[in-house]
Formats: C-alpha cells, structure tokens, sequence
C-alpha cells in the first residue's frame, strides 16, 4: 500500500501549540541551535514560508518553502541552574521540519 | 599566532602601507568580477555610500513616531515593513518584527527584550546600519542566550527580578527591533527630541531611553 | 556534535564593549556580498556555510571580515564565477602593484 505523501508545505502547528525540537545531528549548515535541541516551547507565531536554508547553503533553492515558526522557551527549563527571572524566556526561530509535537 | 577562544580578533591595524592577505584577496577578487562584468566599480562605490548612510537614527525615528502616535505603533507591531514603508524608509530584505518593551499594567509583569544572533550576526542592517563589534563577538553571542541578565549588567542596565526578560536569537529569516518604553517626563516633545534619546543600543536592548533635560526649568504642556 | 560557531549557552568571558571605525576595505568586503547576492551569483547561507566550515582555529583567529572574504571566495570557486588559477594570479598581481608602488 503506497504511504501517503506528506506536503511539507502544510502547515502542522499554530500559536499556542507545544512543540519539541528533534535531537537530529547532521553535519552541514544548520540553522537550529545546539543548545535548544531536543527541548520543549510553545509556538509564539506562524513567521511564514522560506526556502530551506539548509538547502540554499549550496547553491540548491531549498523548495518546497517550509513553515518557521517563533517558538518560545522557558529559559529555566532550558539552563540548569539559571539566575534569572522564573518567566525569563528564549524566542527562536525554527524550521518547521526540526518539530514535533509535544 | 594561536587562537584565544575568549579574546575575539581585533580589526586589522591601521596601517596604510600594509596589505594583509585579505585585503589583496578583496582587491583581487572585486577586480575579477568587475572585468567579468558582474558588477562596476561604481556600483562598488555606491553600496559603500549607501550602507554609510543608514544609522542608527533609521531606527529611532521610527520609535520616536510610535511613541508620538499609538496607532503607528499598533501597525508597527503587526507588520514591522509595512510600517517603515509608511514613514517613506524601505521595507528592507527581511520581515522586521519588533518587539516592545512594556511597563507593568494591572496583573501583567513589565516585558525587557533583547536581541542576540548566537550563530553569526544577524542584525536589521538597512534600518540600523552595520552592527557593532561586541554584536558580533564570541561573548555577547555565547552568554546572552544564557544569562541574559548578567550580560545587561555588565552594559549598565539593571532588571529587576519582576521584569520578564525575552532574548531573541535571530536565527531565521526575521530581524528584530525592540521598541523601548517611552521615559516618563517627554510628555509634548517633538519626534526630532525623542529620536535623539533613542541610542542604537536601546534599539538592541542593552539600554534603555534616559530623559535627561537640559535645564532645570519646568516642562510646560 | 556542536560546530564551532553555533555558541550560543558556551562560556565565555566578559563582553567588550569594544567598536571601531570600519576600514575601506571591510566595508567593500560588505558591498561585495550585497551586490553579488542582488547579482544572484551567490545567497548568504553559502556565506554562512562556508564561514562555519573555516574550522575553529581560523574562526577564531580571522576578523569577521576576512571570515567573510575567505568565505566568498570560497563560494565564487564552488559557483564556477572564479577559478582556483585566475584568484591566485590576480592576488600576485596586486601584491606586485603594492610592492612597486612603495
């Protein structure tokens, strides 16, 4: 039975949903930061479709262009032992194909 | 010469009679382009000019309008571009979010921003001009991510505990600008005098607006 | 593994809240990344790409903007728009032209 395509193109999460950032470790140009892999935020908005950098770093168009979003961490879930505010946060942008969901 | 992991490669000496290697690769490589007809030299010559002309005072002019007109800035939180585009300054390559700071109201706790691109550099150039070194630098981009607030005490601005502090690491296709919160006492000041107090720092979010007056007269309305 | 450049949660000293004056030639160094991006002989993901693959001990030791001119060169070799023999030629021509002109 063929296994149905996903569109990468479709948008998977909205404002408010939780996410988590995939552990992944590929060499390459990326654009997910080290320190925020594998931790869990909340979509702060829908940024809107780009070519995947990913791709473009050589020379490729990085098409289908792909959702980014804004997400939002706790920053004393993201440091241990950080010294700041308990509503302190991170907003990074990231790559819709570097979440799941959470 | 080995390499200080803390201690970030200063610019290259002044020296005119030198020329690095990397100096003699720019020459080279600007040269071969211009005879393969990629560009001109006076193209060249005006990308320097043009990126010369765009400074800090981009940006505070538009902090200065949204501070003088609520419902610019209600446009200029929703669509950062659109709104510079309203002000006759350009749209600029990237979307502009701008994220404001704001004071407390009722149950909400005051909002500091601040902006650090941990991977490189990145920085809304067309508004704000070529960023600074420390921007840049191994420490800024290493430590704001981290203990945001310790960074900001070290560039004189102390938070207090009750203030949320949101780091921006700019790691897409967005640029950011932080609106700062207005001082209090500029009550009927001109754009051109609340621009002034508007430092390319606070548009990063290392500083905020200080009023100082000039004299010690009483403001009238 | 954690790239050299991706830094974001490493230790690291004070900041130095140091600036300077760009020189003439970093500022072209600019222009040129500007006008060939306009020019689509190149994006700024190969830019960042090949900044990221100097290698830690030329990241650290370059300024920004010989990380910058080393790595368009790389990506004008990479894109076909220079060779190898041509770059290394005209680089001797002007270190020539700069020794004759004392």
């Amino acid at each position: 039975m063929k296994r149905p395509r996903i569109d990468p193109m479709a948008q998977r999460f909205q404002p408010g949903d939780s996410v988590r950032v995939r552990r992944a470790d590929p060499p390459g140009h990326v654009r997910t930061p080290w320190y925020i892999r594998g931790h869990t935020g909340v979509v702060e908005r829908v940024c809107g479709l780009y070519p995947n950098p990913e791709e473009l770093a050589y020379a490729r168009p990085g098409l289908p262009a792909q959702p980014l979003y804004r997400v939002r961490f706790l920053q004393r879930q993201v440091w241990p032992g950080y010294s700041g505010g308990a509503r302190d946060t991170v907003d990074i942008e990231i790559y819709q194909h570097w979440l799941d969901s959470a | 010469m080995h390499a200080h992991p803390d201690h970030d490669h200063p610019h290259p000496p002044d020296d005119d009679d030198a020329l690095t290697y990397y100096q003699a690769m720019e020459v080279a490589v600007r040269e071969l382009l211009i005879e393969k007809g990629v560009f001109t030299a006076d193209e060249v010559r005006r990308q320097v000019e043009d990126m010369d002309s765009r400074t800090p005072a981009r940006g505070a002019k538009v902090v200065a309008h949204a501070w003088a007109d609520p419902t610019y800035k209600a446009r200029l939180l929703a669509d950062g571009n659109s709104a510079l585009e309203e002000i006759g300054l350009d749209r600029g390559p990237y979307k502009l979010v701008v994220v404001e700071n704001t004071p407390a109201v009722s149950d909400q706790a005051p909002v500091h921003n601040v902006i650090v691109c941990t991977l490189c550099s990145c920085y809304p150039r067309w508004l704000l001009g070529l960023p600074p070194d420390w921007y840049k630098s191994r420490a800024y981009r290493s430590r704001m991510v981290r203990e945001p607030r310790a960074v900001l005490r070290e560039f004189g601005l102390e938070l207090p505990e009750e203030v949320v502090l949101r780091v921006h690491d700019s790691t897409a296709d967005m640029r950011y600008l932080v609106l700062p919160g207005r001082p209090s006492g500029t009550g009927g000041w001109s754009e051109e005098r609340l621009a002034a107090m508007v430092t390319r720092d606070c548009m990063i979010g290392v500083a905020v607006p200080t009023c100082v007056t000039q004299d010690a007269s009483p403001r009238g309305t | 593994m954690r790239s050299h450049h991706d830094m974001g949660g490493e230790p690291a000293g004070p900041v130095q809240p140091s600036e300077h004056d760009y020189a003439l030639w970093e500022k072209r160094v600019d222009a040129l990344l500007v006008l060939l991006t306009r020019k689509q002989r190149m994006n700024v993901d190969e830019l960042r790409r090949n900044i990221e693959s100097l290698g830690a001990e030329a990241y650290d030791r370059l300024s920004y903007y010989e990380r910058w001119m080393q790595s368009i060169a790389q990506t004008l070799i990479q894109r076909g728009v220079i060779s190898v023999d041509e770059l290394g030629r005209k680089i001797a021509e002007v270190e020539q032209r700069h020794r004759d002109s004392g």
